[in-house]
């Protein structure tokens, strides 16, 4: 099962309405995914030079405080912390990639669950409302964030096993689906120096797309070849800087749907989680191709802007009858 | 019982109106299984609408009697399932697996339909006015389905009774691993499935295509399809034994 939601606000005057918006989409979508929750929301970007990362730690009285004051003294950088429950949000000048390993040092039990300049990731074992709630989402301002409810099949009921997934700066993956043939794709993965937090199936589609993307690969032309080299059912969410991006593989059976109005796109699931939305009796309404990209507020996927037609690739059956690889 | 207006409709609501968001879907589906009952034994509360449906699953489910009901939104999924008799209309887009089973009467879908219209359906006719995604009458078994827009990929998968009419254009697969159910595409074919071929349009196949036609409303003229179906390859079908069957 399992339960994806996307909402990208085109009319600016909703943007302080985003949360309170995007509640009900999730909500509805606990019958898909009661065990755990999470979402992806871009607000609040940080200055030049600064980045932004969301940790978790199991311990509510984690002292968030003295990690950001020993990271700053350990790296010469400036270091503030905000906690939200299980999470705190970090924002310092200092080096990414040294961040990245002070935390691997320094701070065990310390998850890095995302990065980069406006991306906040929050998630949680539990019931969507209750993980909503604890994360105080409701009255979060912003223009898009995408979200995802767990029915676990692949792997345990775990936080580090929760959707999304961070796939590189700003960006992240929401799953509907489940891989067949992440173990090996996961051992591959090793090999090449991508490291995992978990078991998880969605994990190993989001470090294949980080893994691309760290090797220069566009967005688009990753989410292309991730229809050669992942094996199973998925429809996928994938959050950026400016909007997201849906993909399903080419036998679709896991269910998607897209919905526009002047004010927003919206995608689920289900249309029951759209249909709380002001204007969606209106809205225009499709079902997205099978192995078709899909895009909107399209700059981190490199293919220009809103009005973009989307991007199309053939389907996995035709290119094999072509013998061609893509 | 609530007497809100539809949602985007300009008809005058009837007192037989349920507005499913205040009502739950099960409240609206007891009313519809009750008015069943009742009609089965002469009660004549058999025209109902059905207000603000919220994309809610199973609506007007297991229907059993020749009642008569207007849904006025979007559907989600099963809606009019395992169908008896009634005439269900959708005023809006229907989800996954619409009219799932019907056994008899109509459903017609205003809008477009997603995955698996019509699966397994062993009577009735079904009519989308839209498009219809991936599957379209899959595994038929006697159901006429008749989409007035375009069909997804493998629709009409392993059909075997009954006939798929497509005004539009059908995706990948067309009738892959058919059986015995005749489908009639308007449109271009991106490929046929296994088992499946062209095949020649007679009298009687357009005689049968224009009352399809015209008993789902769509203003068509038959000599613009051609036919298709299974080339009895693929299963254990000798034609000269087709009367023992």
């Amino acid at each position: 099962m399992c339960g994806i939601v996307g909402l990208y606000l085109k009319n600016e005057a909703l943007f302080g309405q985003l949360g309170a918006l995007f509640k009900p989409m999730l909500v509805s979508m606990t019958s898909r995914g009661p065990d755990s929750a999470g979402v992806a929301i871009y607000r609040d970007p940080v200055g030049d030079g600064e980045t932004k990362f969301s940790l978790a730690h199991d311990d509510l009285s984690h002292d968030w405080a003295l990690l950001a004051t020993a990271l700053g003294e350990a790296l010469h950088a400036r270091a503030r912390v905000t906690q939200r429950d299980t999470t705190a949000l970090l924002v310092t000048d200092a080096d990414e990639s040294a961040v990245r390993r002070w935390l691997i040092d320094e701070a065990p039990g310390v998850r890095l669950v995302g990065s980069g300049h406006s991306v906040e990731i929050y998630k949680e074992t539990g019931l969507p409302e209750d993980v909503y709630r604890r994360f105080d989402l409701e009255g979060a301002q912003g223009r898009h964030m995408i979200g995802h409810t767990r029915m676990a099949t692949e792997s345990a009921v775990t936080t580090a096993g929760s959707h999304p997934f961070a796939t590189g700066a700003d960006l992240c993956l929401v799953h509907n689906g489940s891989l067949s043939n992440h173990n090996r794709l996961r051992e591959e993965l090793k090999r090449r120096g991508v490291t995992f937090g978990s078991e998880n199936d969605s994990e190993v589609a989001a470090a294949y797309l980080t893994w691309k993307l760290r090797n220069g690969v566009p967005l688009a032309q990753a989410l292309e070849h991730a229809l050669q080299d992942l094996d199973g059912f998925f429809t996928f969410c994938v959050g950026t800087a400016d909007g997201f991006a849906v993909l399903r593989d080419p036998i679709a059976c896991k269910h998607a749907v897209l919905a526009e109005t002047d004010d927003w796109v919206a995608m689920a699931t289900e249309y029951r989680a759209i249909a709380t939305l002001p204007g969606s009796e209106g809205a225009r309404i499709w079902e997205p191709k099978p192995a078709t990209v899909y895009s909107w507020g399209a700059g981190g996927l490199d293919v220009g802007s809103v009005d973009v037609p989307p991007v199309t690739v053939r389907p996995a059956t035709e290119r094999a009858a072509a013998g061609g690889v893509h | 019982m609530n007497t809100s207006p539809a949602a985007g409709s300009g008809e005058a609501v009837s007192a037989n109106t349920l507005d499913l968001q205040a009502l739950g879907l099960r409240d609206v589906n007891r009313t519809l299984h009750g008015a069943c009952a009742k009609a089965a034994t002469g009660g004549n509360e058999t025209h109902w609408s059905v207000t603000n449906p919220m994309g809610q699953h199973a609506i007007a489910c297991g229907l059993d009697q020749e009642l008569n009901v207007e849904i006025r939104g979007h559907v989600g999924f099963y809606c009019a399932g395992m169908n008896q008799h009634a005439e269900v209309t959708v005023h809006g887009h229907a989800g996954v697996g619409v009219a799932e089973n019907m056994m008899s009467g109509t459903v017609r879908i205003k809008g477009n339909a997603s995955q698996s219209a019509g699966a397994t359906g062993h009577g009735g006719l079904l009519v989308i006015e839209g498009d219809a995604s991936s599957r379209c009458g899959i595994s038929m078994k006697g159901i006429d389905i008749v989409v007035g827009g375009s069909v997804g990929h493998m629709s009409g998968f392993m059909a075997q009774i009954g006939h798929l009419v497509i005004c539009g254009d059908a995706g990948e697969a067309l009738g892959d691993s058919i059986y015995e159910a005749k489908l009639y595409v308007r449109g271009s074919v991106e490929s046929l499935g296994a088992d499946c071929i062209e095949k020649p349009m007679t009298e009687a196949h357009l005689a049968t295509l224009a009352d399809l036609l015209q008993r789902a409303g769509m203003d068509i003229d038959p000599g613009e399809f051609r036919r298709y179906g299974s080339a009895r390859q693929l299963y254990h079908f000798d034609i000269d034994k087709a009367s023992a069957y």
